[in-house]
Protein backbone atom coordinates (compact mmCIF):
# COMPACT_ATOMS: atom_id res chain seq x y z
CA UNK A 1 0.00 0.00 0.00
CA UNK A 2 1.10 3.53 -0.73
CA UNK A 3 -0.37 6.85 0.31
CA UNK A 4 -2.01 8.93 -2.39
CA UNK A 5 -3.33 12.48 -1.89
CA UNK A 6 -6.26 13.48 -4.06
CA UNK A 7 -8.33 16.66 -4.32
CA UNK A 8 -11.80 15.31 -5.01
CA UNK A 9 -14.85 17.58 -5.27
CA UNK A 10 -12.93 20.30 -3.41
CA UNK A 11 -11.90 18.06 -0.51
CA UNK A 12 -8.32 17.05 0.21
CA UNK A 13 -8.45 13.27 0.60
CA UNK A 14 -5.75 10.82 1.61
CA UNK A 15 -6.02 7.09 1.09
CA UNK A 16 -3.90 3.97 0.95
CA UNK A 17 -3.84 2.21 -2.42
CA UNK A 18 -1.71 -0.40 -4.17
CA UNK A 19 0.72 1.31 -6.59
CA UNK A 20 -1.03 -0.18 -9.62
CA UNK A 21 -4.50 1.20 -8.79
CA UNK A 22 -6.41 3.28 -11.32
CA UNK A 23 -8.06 6.56 -10.38
CA UNK A 24 -11.43 4.78 -10.61
CA UNK A 25 -10.35 2.07 -8.16
CA UNK A 26 -9.01 4.69 -5.74
CA UNK A 27 -12.31 6.62 -5.93
CA UNK A 28 -14.53 3.58 -5.52
CA UNK A 29 -12.53 1.33 -3.19
CA UNK A 30 -10.23 3.82 -1.45
CA UNK A 31 -12.63 6.73 -0.92
CA UNK A 32 -16.02 5.02 -1.16
CA UNK A 33 -17.13 7.29 -4.02
CA UNK A 34 -19.03 4.66 -6.01
CA UNK A 35 -20.88 7.12 -8.26
CA UNK A 36 -18.29 6.68 -11.03
CA UNK A 37 -19.05 3.31 -12.58
CA UNK A 38 -16.83 0.43 -13.61
CA UNK A 39 -18.28 -0.57 -16.99
CA UNK A 40 -16.02 -2.02 -19.66
CA UNK A 41 -13.05 -1.10 -17.44
CA UNK A 42 -10.82 -0.61 -20.50
CA UNK A 43 -11.62 2.80 -21.91
CA UNK A 44 -14.45 2.07 -24.34
CA UNK A 45 -17.76 2.85 -22.64
CA UNK A 46 -17.39 6.13 -20.72
CA UNK A 47 -19.19 4.97 -17.55
CA UNK A 48 -16.13 5.92 -15.45
CA UNK A 49 -15.89 9.49 -16.85
CA UNK A 50 -14.78 12.10 -14.30
CA UNK A 51 -13.62 15.70 -14.73
CA UNK A 52 -9.92 16.36 -14.11
CA UNK A 53 -8.75 19.99 -14.34
CA UNK A 54 -11.91 20.82 -16.28
CA UNK A 55 -11.67 18.03 -18.84
CA UNK A 56 -13.68 14.82 -19.11
CA UNK A 57 -11.35 11.82 -18.83
CA UNK A 58 -11.72 8.07 -18.27
CA UNK A 59 -10.76 7.18 -14.70
CA UNK A 60 -10.63 3.42 -15.38
CA UNK A 61 -7.46 3.81 -17.47
CA UNK A 62 -5.87 6.69 -15.53
CA UNK A 63 -3.11 5.63 -13.14
CA UNK A 64 -4.06 7.06 -9.73
CA UNK A 65 -0.70 8.89 -9.50
CA UNK A 66 -1.59 11.03 -12.51
CA UNK A 67 -4.46 12.57 -10.52
CA UNK A 68 -2.23 13.77 -7.66
CA UNK A 69 -2.09 17.55 -7.46
CA UNK A 70 -4.99 17.94 -9.87
CA UNK A 71 -8.61 18.91 -9.39
CA UNK A 72 -10.85 15.83 -9.62
CA UNK A 73 -14.61 16.24 -9.92
CA UNK A 74 -16.96 13.25 -9.81
CA UNK A 75 -20.73 12.93 -10.08
CA UNK A 76 -20.91 13.23 -6.26
CA UNK A 77 -19.53 16.77 -6.55
CA UNK A 78 -21.90 18.18 -9.16
CA UNK A 79 -24.80 19.08 -6.85
CA UNK A 80 -24.55 22.07 -4.52
CA UNK A 81 -25.59 20.48 -1.23
CA UNK A 82 -29.15 19.32 -1.74
CA UNK A 83 -29.58 21.52 -4.80
CA UNK A 84 -29.07 19.50 -7.97
CA UNK A 85 -26.83 20.77 -10.75
CA UNK A 86 -29.08 21.99 -13.60
CA UNK A 87 -27.87 19.10 -15.78
CA UNK A 88 -28.92 16.60 -13.10
CA UNK A 89 -32.27 18.34 -12.65
CA UNK A 90 -32.95 18.32 -16.39
CA UNK A 91 -32.01 14.64 -16.65
CA UNK A 92 -34.76 14.02 -14.09
CA UNK A 93 -37.31 16.30 -15.77
CA UNK A 94 -36.60 14.91 -19.26
CA UNK A 95 -36.49 11.25 -18.31
CA UNK A 96 -32.92 11.08 -19.57
CA UNK A 97 -31.93 8.17 -17.32
CA UNK A 98 -33.34 4.67 -17.41
CA UNK A 99 -31.17 2.04 -15.72
CA UNK A 100 -28.83 4.87 -14.71
CA UNK A 101 -25.54 3.04 -15.07
CA UNK A 102 -24.15 5.35 -17.77
CA UNK A 103 -25.65 8.47 -16.16
CA UNK A 104 -22.78 9.55 -13.85
CA UNK A 105 -20.35 9.47 -16.78
CA UNK A 106 -22.73 11.31 -19.08
CA UNK A 107 -23.39 13.95 -16.41
CA UNK A 108 -19.65 14.54 -16.07
CA UNK A 109 -19.14 14.77 -19.86
CA UNK A 110 -22.10 17.18 -20.05
CA UNK A 111 -20.87 19.43 -17.21
CA UNK A 112 -17.35 19.51 -18.70
CA UNK A 113 -18.91 20.59 -22.02
CA UNK A 114 -21.14 23.31 -20.52
CA UNK A 115 -18.31 24.71 -18.40
CA UNK A 116 -16.30 25.22 -21.59
CA UNK A 117 -19.13 26.00 -24.01
CA UNK A 118 -22.24 27.40 -22.27
CA UNK A 119 -24.45 27.34 -25.38
CA UNK A 120 -23.55 24.28 -27.43
CA UNK A 121 -25.41 23.29 -30.59
CA UNK A 122 -27.14 19.91 -30.75
CA UNK A 123 -24.22 18.68 -32.85
CA UNK A 124 -21.69 19.85 -30.28
CA UNK A 125 -23.63 18.06 -27.54
CA UNK A 126 -23.68 14.86 -29.61
CA UNK A 127 -19.94 15.14 -30.24
CA UNK A 128 -19.14 15.82 -26.57
CA UNK A 129 -21.17 12.78 -25.48
CA UNK A 130 -19.93 10.49 -28.26
CA UNK A 131 -17.57 8.75 -25.84
CA UNK A 132 -20.38 7.70 -23.50
CA UNK A 133 -22.42 4.63 -24.37
CA UNK A 134 -26.01 4.28 -23.19
CA UNK A 135 -27.81 1.01 -23.91
CA UNK A 136 -31.29 2.13 -22.75
CA UNK A 137 -32.42 5.52 -23.94
CA UNK A 138 -31.41 6.05 -27.53
CA UNK A 139 -29.72 9.34 -26.51
CA UNK A 140 -32.44 11.75 -27.67
CA UNK A 141 -33.73 12.48 -24.17
CA UNK A 142 -30.15 12.85 -22.97
CA UNK A 143 -29.46 15.50 -25.64
CA UNK A 144 -32.79 17.18 -24.77
CA UNK A 145 -31.75 17.34 -21.10
CA UNK A 146 -28.33 18.85 -21.86
CA UNK A 147 -29.94 21.42 -24.17
CA UNK A 148 -32.45 22.35 -21.48
CA UNK A 149 -29.69 22.65 -18.87
CA UNK A 150 -27.68 24.88 -21.22
CA UNK A 151 -30.71 27.13 -21.68
CA UNK A 152 -31.04 27.44 -17.89
CA UNK A 153 -27.34 28.08 -17.31
CA UNK A 154 -26.93 30.58 -20.17
CA UNK A 155 -30.40 32.00 -20.86
CA UNK B 1 -13.57 -5.94 -13.80
CA UNK B 2 -10.08 -5.88 -15.28
CA UNK B 3 -7.32 -5.63 -12.69
CA UNK B 4 -3.85 -4.38 -13.48
CA UNK B 5 -0.85 -6.47 -12.50
CA UNK B 6 1.29 -5.06 -9.66
CA UNK B 7 3.97 -2.58 -10.81
CA UNK B 8 5.98 0.36 -9.51
CA UNK B 9 5.12 3.79 -10.89
CA UNK B 10 7.89 6.31 -11.59
CA UNK B 11 7.25 9.95 -12.44
CA UNK B 12 10.51 11.67 -13.45
CA UNK B 13 10.71 15.41 -14.31
CA UNK B 14 13.20 15.31 -17.16
CA UNK B 15 13.75 13.36 -20.38
CA UNK B 16 17.20 12.31 -19.14
CA UNK B 17 15.82 10.86 -15.89
CA UNK B 18 13.10 8.99 -17.78
CA UNK B 19 15.62 7.60 -20.28
CA UNK B 20 17.93 6.46 -17.50
CA UNK B 21 15.05 4.73 -15.65
CA UNK B 22 14.10 2.91 -18.87
CA UNK B 23 17.72 1.91 -19.41
CA UNK B 24 18.17 0.81 -15.79
CA UNK B 25 15.12 -1.50 -15.74
CA UNK B 26 15.46 -2.64 -19.36
CA UNK B 27 12.79 -5.12 -20.43
CA UNK B 28 11.06 -4.72 -17.04
CA UNK B 29 10.07 -1.11 -17.81
CA UNK B 30 7.75 0.68 -20.21
CA UNK B 31 7.05 4.39 -20.73
CA UNK B 32 3.51 5.71 -20.35
CA UNK B 33 2.03 9.07 -21.40
CA UNK B 34 -1.76 9.34 -21.84
CA UNK B 35 -2.08 5.64 -21.06
CA UNK B 36 -5.04 5.13 -23.40
CA UNK B 37 -3.22 2.36 -25.30
CA UNK B 38 -0.93 0.90 -22.63
CA UNK B 39 -3.46 0.74 -19.77
CA UNK B 40 -6.03 -1.42 -21.63
CA UNK B 41 -3.19 -3.51 -23.04
CA UNK B 42 -1.84 -4.08 -19.53
CA UNK B 43 -5.34 -4.99 -18.33
CA UNK B 44 -5.34 -7.61 -21.09
CA UNK B 45 -1.90 -8.82 -19.93
CA UNK B 46 -0.37 -7.98 -23.30
CA UNK B 47 2.31 -6.13 -21.34
CA UNK B 48 3.24 -6.73 -17.70
CA UNK B 49 6.17 -4.40 -16.95
CA UNK B 50 7.37 -4.33 -13.33
CA UNK B 51 8.17 -0.61 -13.72
CA UNK B 52 5.97 1.93 -15.47
CA UNK B 53 7.76 5.21 -16.23
CA UNK B 54 5.38 8.14 -16.59
CA UNK B 55 6.45 10.89 -19.00
CA UNK B 56 3.71 13.26 -17.86
CA UNK B 57 5.92 15.27 -15.50
CA UNK B 58 8.30 16.26 -18.30
CA UNK B 59 7.45 19.84 -19.28
CA UNK B 60 10.11 19.89 -22.01
CA UNK B 61 7.92 17.51 -24.02
CA UNK B 62 5.02 19.97 -24.24
CA UNK B 63 4.26 22.91 -26.49
CA UNK B 64 3.27 23.62 -30.09
CA UNK B 65 5.14 26.29 -32.05
CA UNK B 66 7.48 27.27 -34.87
CA UNK B 67 11.27 27.22 -34.78
CA UNK B 68 13.15 30.53 -35.07
CA UNK B 69 13.39 30.30 -38.86
CA UNK B 70 9.64 29.70 -39.07
CA UNK B 71 9.97 26.71 -41.40
CA UNK B 72 9.48 23.86 -38.92
CA UNK B 73 6.46 23.32 -36.69
CA UNK B 74 7.33 21.50 -33.48
CA UNK B 75 4.71 19.56 -31.52
CA UNK B 76 5.82 18.24 -28.13
CA UNK B 77 5.07 14.53 -27.83
CA UNK B 78 2.97 15.08 -24.68
CA UNK B 79 0.50 17.39 -26.41
CA UNK B 80 -2.98 15.94 -26.05
CA UNK B 81 -4.73 14.90 -29.26
CA UNK B 82 -7.62 17.24 -28.39
CA UNK B 83 -5.18 20.16 -28.23
CA UNK B 84 -3.45 19.20 -31.50
CA UNK B 85 -6.88 18.96 -33.17
CA UNK B 86 -7.98 22.41 -32.02
CA UNK B 87 -4.68 24.31 -32.22
CA UNK B 88 -5.05 27.21 -34.69
CA UNK B 89 -1.52 26.84 -36.11
CA UNK B 90 -1.95 23.10 -36.71
CA UNK B 91 -5.39 23.65 -38.23
CA UNK B 92 -4.05 26.32 -40.55
CA UNK B 93 -0.85 24.64 -41.74
CA UNK B 94 -1.67 20.93 -41.35
CA UNK B 95 -5.46 20.57 -41.63
CA UNK B 96 -5.21 16.85 -42.39
CA UNK B 97 -3.24 16.26 -39.19
CA UNK B 98 -5.68 18.34 -37.12
CA UNK B 99 -8.58 16.42 -38.64
CA UNK B 100 -6.92 13.09 -37.85
CA UNK B 101 -6.14 14.05 -34.24
CA UNK B 102 -9.78 15.08 -33.83
CA UNK B 103 -11.00 11.72 -35.13
CA UNK B 104 -8.96 9.54 -32.77
CA UNK B 105 -11.26 7.44 -30.55
CA UNK B 106 -13.72 9.58 -28.52
CA UNK B 107 -13.59 12.90 -26.64
CA UNK B 108 -12.34 11.62 -23.28
CA UNK B 109 -9.61 9.57 -24.97
CA UNK B 110 -8.48 12.66 -26.95
CA UNK B 111 -8.30 14.58 -23.66
CA UNK B 112 -5.93 11.90 -22.37
CA UNK B 113 -4.03 10.48 -25.35
CA UNK B 114 -0.96 12.28 -26.69
CA UNK B 115 0.44 12.67 -30.19
CA UNK B 116 3.63 10.87 -29.14
CA UNK B 117 1.59 7.98 -27.85
CA UNK B 118 -0.47 7.90 -31.02
CA UNK B 119 2.73 7.66 -33.07
CA UNK B 120 3.83 4.73 -30.88
CA UNK B 121 0.40 3.02 -30.77
CA UNK B 122 0.68 -0.76 -30.61
CA UNK B 123 -0.63 -2.64 -33.65
CA UNK B 124 -4.10 -4.16 -33.31
CA UNK B 125 -5.72 -7.45 -34.28
CA UNK B 126 -8.94 -9.29 -33.43
CA UNK B 127 -6.88 -12.14 -31.97
CA UNK B 128 -4.57 -9.88 -29.93
CA UNK B 129 -6.66 -7.14 -28.28
CA UNK B 130 -8.52 -9.54 -26.01
CA UNK B 131 -8.38 -10.57 -22.38
CA UNK B 132 -5.89 -13.13 -21.13
CA UNK B 133 -8.80 -15.57 -20.68
CA UNK B 134 -9.97 -15.12 -24.30
CA UNK B 135 -6.47 -15.46 -25.75
CA UNK B 136 -5.67 -18.51 -23.61
CA UNK B 137 -8.85 -20.24 -24.83
CA UNK B 138 -7.62 -19.87 -28.42
CA UNK B 139 -4.07 -20.98 -27.62
CA UNK B 140 -2.67 -17.41 -27.93
CA UNK B 141 -1.27 -15.96 -31.17
CA UNK B 142 1.97 -15.19 -32.94
CA UNK B 143 2.14 -11.62 -31.59
CA UNK B 144 1.85 -12.59 -27.94
CA UNK B 145 2.59 -15.88 -26.12
CA UNK B 146 1.72 -18.18 -29.05
CA UNK B 147 3.11 -19.64 -32.27
CA UNK B 148 0.15 -19.50 -34.67
CA UNK B 149 -1.25 -16.55 -36.59
CA UNK B 150 -5.04 -16.97 -36.61
CA UNK B 151 -5.38 -14.48 -39.48
CA UNK B 152 -3.14 -16.14 -42.06
CA UNK B 153 -3.10 -19.63 -40.41
CA UNK B 154 0.20 -20.53 -42.03
CA UNK B 155 2.13 -17.25 -41.99
CA UNK B 156 5.25 -16.75 -39.90
CA UNK B 157 4.80 -13.00 -39.84
CA UNK B 158 2.44 -11.03 -37.61
CA UNK B 159 -0.07 -9.01 -39.65
CA UNK B 160 -1.65 -6.96 -36.84
CA UNK B 161 -2.80 -3.61 -38.22
CA UNK B 162 -1.19 -0.23 -37.71
CA UNK B 163 -4.22 1.62 -36.34
CA UNK B 164 -3.06 5.12 -35.42
CA UNK B 165 -4.63 8.13 -37.14
CA UNK B 166 -1.87 10.74 -36.99
CA UNK B 167 1.15 8.85 -38.47
CA UNK B 168 -0.23 8.59 -42.05
CA UNK B 169 -0.55 12.38 -42.01
CA UNK B 170 2.90 12.89 -40.51
CA UNK B 171 4.36 10.67 -43.24
CA UNK B 172 2.47 12.55 -45.97
CA UNK B 173 3.71 15.86 -44.53
CA UNK B 174 7.35 14.68 -44.46
CA UNK B 175 7.53 15.05 -40.68
CA UNK B 176 10.32 13.71 -38.51
CA UNK B 177 10.40 12.38 -34.95
CA UNK B 178 12.93 13.08 -32.20
CA UNK B 179 13.89 10.11 -30.06
CA UNK B 180 15.99 10.19 -26.91
CA UNK B 181 17.59 7.09 -25.46
CA UNK B 182 20.66 6.12 -23.48
CA UNK B 183 22.84 6.82 -26.53
CA UNK B 184 21.55 10.37 -26.95
CA UNK B 185 19.05 11.96 -29.27
CA UNK B 186 18.34 11.12 -32.90
CA UNK B 187 15.89 12.22 -35.56
CA UNK B 188 14.09 9.82 -37.84
CA UNK B 189 11.72 10.50 -40.75
CA UNK B 190 8.16 9.48 -39.93
CA UNK B 191 8.23 7.57 -43.22
CA UNK B 192 11.15 5.43 -41.98
CA UNK B 193 9.78 4.93 -38.46
CA UNK B 194 7.45 2.03 -39.19
CA UNK B 195 8.37 -1.50 -40.29
CA UNK B 196 6.25 -4.36 -41.62
CA UNK B 197 6.42 -6.42 -38.44
CA UNK B 198 3.10 -6.56 -36.61
CA UNK B 199 4.78 -7.62 -33.37
CA UNK B 200 6.97 -4.52 -33.01
CA UNK B 201 6.22 -2.19 -35.89
CA UNK B 202 8.44 0.81 -35.11
CA UNK B 203 12.14 1.51 -35.03
CA UNK B 204 11.87 2.92 -31.50
CA UNK B 205 14.09 0.92 -29.14
CA UNK B 206 12.31 -0.11 -25.91
CA UNK B 207 14.42 2.37 -23.93
CA UNK B 208 13.90 5.26 -26.33
CA UNK B 209 11.34 8.05 -25.88
CA UNK B 210 9.66 9.94 -28.73
CA UNK B 211 10.03 13.52 -27.46
CA UNK B 212 8.67 15.62 -30.33
CA UNK B 213 7.22 15.68 -33.79
CA UNK B 214 8.66 18.17 -36.28
CA UNK B 215 6.78 19.13 -39.44
CA UNK B 216 8.40 21.11 -42.28
CA UNK B 217 6.21 24.05 -43.32
CA UNK B 218 6.63 25.47 -46.83
CA UNK B 219 5.42 28.81 -48.05
CA UNK B 220 3.91 27.32 -51.16
CA UNK B 221 0.31 26.31 -51.70
CA UNK B 222 0.08 23.31 -49.48
CA UNK B 223 -3.07 21.31 -48.73
CA UNK B 224 -3.76 18.14 -46.78
CA UNK B 225 -6.75 16.04 -45.81
CA UNK B 226 -7.68 12.88 -43.92
CA UNK B 227 -10.48 10.34 -44.19
CA UNK B 228 -11.23 7.52 -41.75
CA UNK B 229 -13.51 4.52 -42.15
CA UNK B 230 -14.88 2.93 -39.00
CA UNK B 231 -18.03 1.20 -37.79
CA UNK B 232 -19.14 4.01 -35.46
CA UNK B 233 -18.17 7.65 -35.85
CA UNK B 234 -16.63 7.68 -32.39
CA UNK B 235 -14.47 5.50 -30.14
CA UNK B 236 -13.54 2.98 -32.86
CA UNK B 237 -10.13 2.48 -34.43
CA UNK B 238 -9.94 2.86 -38.22
CA UNK B 239 -10.82 0.03 -40.58
CA UNK B 240 -9.13 2.10 -43.28
CA UNK B 241 -7.46 5.50 -43.19
CA UNK B 242 -6.32 7.79 -46.00
CA UNK B 243 -4.03 10.80 -45.55
CA UNK B 244 -3.13 13.06 -48.47
CA UNK B 245 -0.77 16.03 -48.72
CA UNK B 246 -0.17 18.02 -51.87
CA UNK B 247 1.85 20.99 -53.13
CA UNK B 248 0.15 23.08 -55.78
CA UNK B 249 1.31 25.69 -58.28
CA UNK B 250 -0.37 29.09 -58.33
CA UNK B 251 -2.56 27.97 -61.24
CA UNK B 252 -3.89 25.05 -59.18
CA UNK B 253 -1.91 22.32 -60.91
CA UNK B 254 -0.19 19.65 -58.84
CA UNK B 255 3.52 20.07 -58.05
CA UNK B 256 3.71 17.05 -55.74
CA UNK B 257 1.19 14.67 -54.22
CA UNK B 258 1.61 12.05 -51.48
CA UNK B 259 -1.08 9.59 -50.45
CA UNK B 260 -0.73 7.30 -47.43
CA UNK B 261 -3.15 4.48 -46.64
CA UNK B 262 -3.22 2.66 -43.31
CA UNK B 263 -5.11 0.38 -40.91
CA UNK B 264 -4.66 -2.42 -43.46
CA UNK B 265 -1.26 -3.87 -42.61
CA UNK B 266 1.45 -3.50 -39.97
CA UNK B 267 2.66 -0.17 -41.31
CA UNK B 268 1.21 2.76 -43.24
CA UNK B 269 1.62 2.39 -47.01
CA UNK B 270 2.86 5.30 -49.10
CA UNK B 271 1.03 5.00 -52.42
CA UNK B 272 3.42 4.64 -55.32
CA UNK B 273 3.17 6.55 -58.57
CA UNK B 274 0.90 9.35 -57.47
CA UNK B 275 3.04 12.33 -58.41
CA UNK B 276 3.60 10.81 -61.87
CA UNK B 277 -0.15 10.59 -62.43
CA UNK B 278 -1.02 14.03 -61.12
CA UNK B 279 2.04 16.27 -61.71
CA UNK B 280 1.29 19.30 -63.84
CA UNK B 281 -2.44 18.56 -63.87
CA UNK B 282 -5.40 19.87 -61.94
CA UNK B 283 -7.21 17.47 -59.62
CA UNK B 284 -10.16 16.96 -61.95
CA UNK B 285 -12.40 13.92 -61.90
CA UNK B 286 -10.31 11.96 -64.42
CA UNK B 287 -7.09 12.45 -62.44
CA UNK B 288 -8.89 11.60 -59.20
CA UNK B 289 -10.24 8.38 -60.78
CA UNK B 290 -6.76 7.39 -61.92
CA UNK B 291 -5.29 8.06 -58.45
CA UNK B 292 -8.05 6.06 -56.75
CA UNK B 293 -7.56 3.15 -59.15
CA UNK B 294 -3.82 3.23 -58.52
CA UNK B 295 -4.44 3.19 -54.75
CA UNK B 296 -6.84 0.25 -54.96
CA UNK B 297 -4.35 -1.86 -56.92
CA UNK B 298 -1.77 -1.45 -54.12
CA UNK B 299 -3.97 -2.32 -51.13
CA UNK B 300 -4.79 -5.86 -50.04
CA UNK B 301 -6.25 -5.92 -46.51
CA UNK B 302 -6.30 -9.12 -44.46
CA UNK B 303 -8.86 -10.39 -41.94
CA UNK B 304 -6.89 -8.89 -39.03
CA UNK B 305 -10.05 -7.02 -38.08
CA UNK B 306 -13.33 -8.94 -38.14
CA UNK B 307 -14.80 -6.82 -40.90
CA UNK B 308 -14.94 -8.19 -44.44
CA UNK B 309 -11.54 -7.55 -46.02
CA UNK B 310 -12.97 -7.29 -49.54
CA UNK B 311 -15.32 -4.55 -48.39
CA UNK B 312 -12.44 -2.68 -46.75
CA UNK B 313 -10.54 -2.99 -50.03
CA UNK B 314 -13.54 -1.77 -52.01
CA UNK B 315 -13.66 1.29 -49.75
CA UNK B 316 -10.05 2.27 -50.64
CA UNK B 317 -10.92 4.09 -53.92
CA UNK B 318 -14.06 5.58 -52.32
CA UNK B 319 -12.14 7.09 -49.42
CA UNK B 320 -9.20 8.13 -51.59
CA UNK B 321 -11.62 10.07 -53.81
CA UNK B 322 -13.26 11.71 -50.81
CA UNK B 323 -9.88 12.66 -49.35
CA UNK B 324 -8.75 14.13 -52.70
CA UNK B 325 -11.98 16.10 -52.98
CA UNK B 326 -11.43 17.22 -49.38
CA UNK B 327 -8.19 18.92 -50.42
CA UNK B 328 -10.23 21.68 -52.04
CA UNK B 329 -10.40 24.89 -50.10
CA UNK B 330 -8.04 23.76 -47.38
Amino acid sequence: MEVVRLRVNGDERVCGVPAHYTLLEALRYGLGLTGSKQGCDKGDCGACTVIVDGRAILSCITPVWEAEGRDVRTVEGLANGTELHPVQDEFDLNGAAQCGFCTPGILCSSVALLDRNPSPSRGEIRAALSGNLCRCTGYEKIYDAVEAAAARLDP
Amino acid sequence: MLRLHPFRYHRPDTIEEAASLLAEFGADAMPIAGGTDLMPNMKHRLFTPAHVVSLNGIDAMRGIGFNAAGDRLRIGALEKLADVASHPVVRRHCPGLAEAAGLVAGPQLRNMGTIGGNVCLDTRCTYYNQTEFWRAALGYCLKKDGTVCHVTRVGRKCVAAHSADTPPNLIALGASLSLTGPGGTREIDAGDFFVTDGILNTRRAPDEIVTEVVIPITNGRHRSSYMKLRQRNSIDFPLLSVAIAGEFEDDGTVAGLTGVVSALGARPRVLAGWTEIAAGKRLGSRVIEALAERAWSQCRPLENIIVDAEWRRAMVPVFVKRALEGLDGK
